[in-house]
């Protein structure tokens, strides 16, 4: 196997596992019904994982994407409400991340504040704002324009979102990869001083980072508006530590330099997977909170243990 | 040690090395980079068992299991690397792990204390005291608080791993007045050091490693440097300073009164393509801190760069790449490189440009570039996608050179270029910077070391205590001249 795959091999054996595991345990667990419901369920976690990969290998944290997301579905909700067209009101969500994301970087640019503190600022402030502009109450928009946008969350073979989510995953791993922004990406999270020496617009190439996670996650909040058809404020509370943990499954280390797309794609399966069979098999929730959470800590202890040896 | 073997995997890393090491001498470690010292301090610090061959430690058959144990017996290790946790007071930095308990677990305070004053007053570094902590402490004092501790452990063996490095020439002295006191005591200590002239002075015996074996050893007194060299490298000194001929063209870089917020005060010199200047000094003088202002990386207070004939400043070390100004970093792996990542990655970072159009890099096209950059430099590795932390120091430091070539800057400054590098990959180094002349670029050297500078450099600068004097052309200069500008700053009277 080629040496860049292998730091995949735990979470992918991991996800396998489980399938086959719940499929022997319960047959309709792989239905294409199913596994559909298990992709759609994926796609708000993992477009926010593509995002925070970014942030997280270039040695940041944003815990602010939970709440983005909020605010993003919450801005999109309006927008529909008030007339616009269903893709203005995409555009408006999407947008909405993005002005969250460009504040994070911002402010740990030119304030010179850890990522950390930031975006747990950024957390209260777009949840805050969301609670605003929906004034604590759910935002319904008319039938018309809901159906419009629940389109995109089908559990079909053709669900927009699924395919939207694959086609970015694909898209962004190649940027991780390929370009020269990606490349500093890496960099930076492996030694900022190194980075700074060669040139790299450090600042500059850190604000793009926290922004396209913002939109990210802004993105995410229109899957959650078409999943649920109304604009919650008080949806995705905890969000951030899912997308993350899905980020850090899939082989990515906080101190930085480390992980990738696919990883982090293959953690929020693996987190989705397991959440839908427990429930298909009568697994008590806490249960699931329980697995989830070793899974989580087996990940980085594997990783330890290979790093170790490397 | 005798028949010391070990490997790993395929690799044989000591393939039977002999040490004999007496009471109360200081014996010398010497070998390039990947030579096996560190393997064998692994060996004997119980780190790593050995394969084949045996350790006796006063007539006692020594087979440590682990740093610990070995401690225990009496073998301490103080690395390159201090080990100390520096919000913690020195005394609790002596005895960390060690410390007398009393009933419950409290620590018996005053024996503490005196156990720790025993310490210190044993290395004559009463100064110490034990309150205070080892954040406030310089890196000579740190390495005290070290060896007290394995003092604490009454330790037979004392091994010094690149002990000065860090150090200022009067730390360096107080540290040689420390090991001299030690084996007065009957400690031996085994000194490992890249500094051959350190080695004459506090060296007793020597042994020399190469490629895994023991190829001599000796008296110090009885053996010239030249000599150990040879050994070392396996090849004569005369090639250690390649002679690249290059001429002086014109001028590229001016420095007008440069001053940076403390460092330097006020530094003017000429660079011309063609050319090697070097900059000698105290640690701490301001040297590292001049380049660093130059490149943008520190501010500057007044002054200014003038590059061929025209004021150039500059807000961002991305600027100066741009000019053609590029710094090879003195802390190689805390700035100068990207542990984390490949071997590419950080010869190229700088620029990405030709391989990358639109932002997207065609990998074939890097590969190939840094290709070139593995030959031409003898960059030691498997290949373009190594991982830059698994290279050794020397080729390392090949790898950061590389990158300034990579971008093609004109003027190069290089701080401390041979740092922690064995001798095979200094000669490299020395070979490239003389190309570099040759080939038209301008470079700037700070280095300690002053052989270095009077085998490399066309011209010669001191920094003392933030001011730079001037510049003279090696030929009228001698070591005794430089080395007392560098401690006393230029004398009336002396041209």
């Amino acid at each position: 196997m080629p040496k860049k795959f292998m730091g995949l091999t735990g979470p992918f054996l991991g996800l396998l596992l489980v399938i086959l595991l719940f499929g022997v345990l319960e047959p309709s667990f792989l239905s294409t019904r199913n596994l559909m419901t298990v992709a759609i369920q994926t796609v708000i976690v993992g477009l926010g994982a593509i995002g925070m990969t970014f942030v997280i290998v270039s040695g940041g944290i944003d815990l602010s994407i939970g709440s983005v997301i909020a605010l993003s579905s919450v801005v999109t909700a309006l927008c529909a409400r008030s007339g616009m067209s269903p893709a203005a009101s995409v555009a408006a969500g999407v947008a909405a991340g993005g002005l969250c994301g460009a504040l994070n970087g911002w402010l740990v640019t030119r304030l010179a504040i850890v990522p950390f503190i930031v975006t747990l600022g950024m957390m209260g402030i777009a949840r805050g704002v969301a609670k605003w502009l929906s004034a604590e109450q759910t935002v319904t928009p008319s039938q018309e324009a809901s159906d419009a946008l629940a389109a995109l969350a089908q559990k079909t073979a053709t669900s927009p979102g699924i395919w939207l989510t694959i086609f970015l995953a694909v898209g962004m791993a190649l940027v991780l990869k390929r370009t020269v922004f990606g490349t500093y990406t890496y960099a930076l999270g492996s030694n900022e001083d190194t980075a700074r020496l060669c040139g790299v617009p450090v600042e500059r190439t850190k604000i793009w980072i926290y922004t396209l996670c913002g939109l990210f996650g802004g993105l995410g909040g229109v899957m959650t508006f078409a999943r649920l058809s109304v604009g919650d404020p008080t949806t995705a509370i905890g969000t951030e530590l899912n997308v993350i943990a899905a980020v850090v499954i899939g082989g990515a280390s906080l101190g930085g330099g480390k992980g990738s797309i696919l990883g982090s794609m293959v953690g929020a399966l693996l987190m989705a997977t397991l959440a839908n069979g427990c429930n298909l098999t009568g697994v008590p929730n806490f249960v699931q909170e329980i697995l989830i959470g070793s899974i989580i800590v087996a990940a980085v202890a594997m990783d330890r243990v290979r790093s170790r040896r490397g | 040690m005798s028949g010391v073997e070990k490997r790993f995997g395929g690799v044989v890393a000591l393939g039977g090395v002999d040490l004999e090491v007496r009471v109360g001498e200081v014996h010398a470690l010497l070998g390039e980079n990947g030579a096996g010292k560190s393997t064998l301090m692994k060996v004997l610090s119980g780190a790593h068992a050995p394969d084949a061959g045996e350790c006796t430690l006063g007539g006692e058959l020594y087979a440590p299991t682990g740093p610990v144990d070995a401690l225990e017996r009496g073998v301490a290790m103080i690395y390159q690397e201090l080990n100390l946790a520096p919000d913690l007071s020195v005394g609790q930095n002596v005895l960390l792990g060690r410390e007398p308990r009393g009933a419950l677990g409290w620590i018996r305070r005053d024996e503490a204390r005196a156990r720790v004053e025993k310490a210190l007053a044993a290395l004559g570094a009463e100064d110490l005291s034990p309150e205070t902590l080892v954040r406030d402490l310089g890196p000579g004092q740190r390495q005290l608080v070290e060896i007290a501790r394995a003092l604490v452990e009454e330790a037979r063996v004392i091994v010094l791993d690149e002990p000065t490095s860090s150090l200022s020439a009067k730390d360096t002295e107080r540290l040689f007045e420390v090991v001299r006191r030690l084996t007065k005591k009957g400690v031996a200590v085994i000194y490992i050091s890249h500094f051959l002239e350190e080695v004459q002075e506090i060296g007793d015996r020597f042994t020399v490693l190469r490629d895994g074996l023991t190829v001599g050893a000796g008296d110090v007194a009885g053996t010239s440097l030249d000599e150990i060299v040879s050994l070392m490298v396996g090849r004569s000194l005369d090639e250690f300073f390649p002679v690249v001929p290059h001429e002086p063209g014109e001028v590229l870089l001016e420095l007008v009164g440069l001053a940076g917020e403390e460092l330097p005060k006020e530094a003017s010199l000429f660079l011309r393509r063609g050319e090697v200047l070097g900059i000698a000094g105290l640690v701490g003088a301001g040297r590292t801190e001049l380049l660093r202002a130059v490149f943008a990386l520190e501010p500057v207070r007044s002054g200014e760069a003038r590059l061929g004939g025209v004021a150039a400043p500059a807000r961002s070390p991305r600027e100066r790449l741009n000019q053609g100004i590029g710094l090879l970093s003195e802390d190689r792996k805390g700035e100068g490189l990207a542990l984390d990542l490949d071997l590419a990655t950080n010869v190229t970072l700088s620029h990405m440009a030709p391989f990358a159009p639109l932002g997207w890099i065609r990998s074939g096209a890097r590969a190939a570039a840094v290709g070139t950059w593995i030959e031409r430099l003898g960059i030691r590795c498997t290949g373009a996608e190594q991982r830059m932390g698994d290279l050794s120091g020397g080729n390392q430091q090949k790898a950061a050179l590389a990158r300034l070539l990579h971008h093609d800057v004109d003027v190069l400054l290089l701080d401390e270029p041979t740092r922690g590098v064995d001798v095979g990959s200094k000669i490299e180094v020395y070979r490239a910077i003389g190309e570099l002349a040759a080939a038209g670029k301008a470079v700037l050297v700070v280095s300690s070391y002053l052989p270095e500078l009077f085998g490399i450099c066309d011209r010669i600068c001191v920094m003392h205590r933030g001011v730079l004097g001037a510049a003279r052309r090696v030929s009228e200069w001698t070591e005794e001249e430089v080395m007392s500008e560098a401690t006393r700053g230029v004398q009336e009277g002396v041209a």
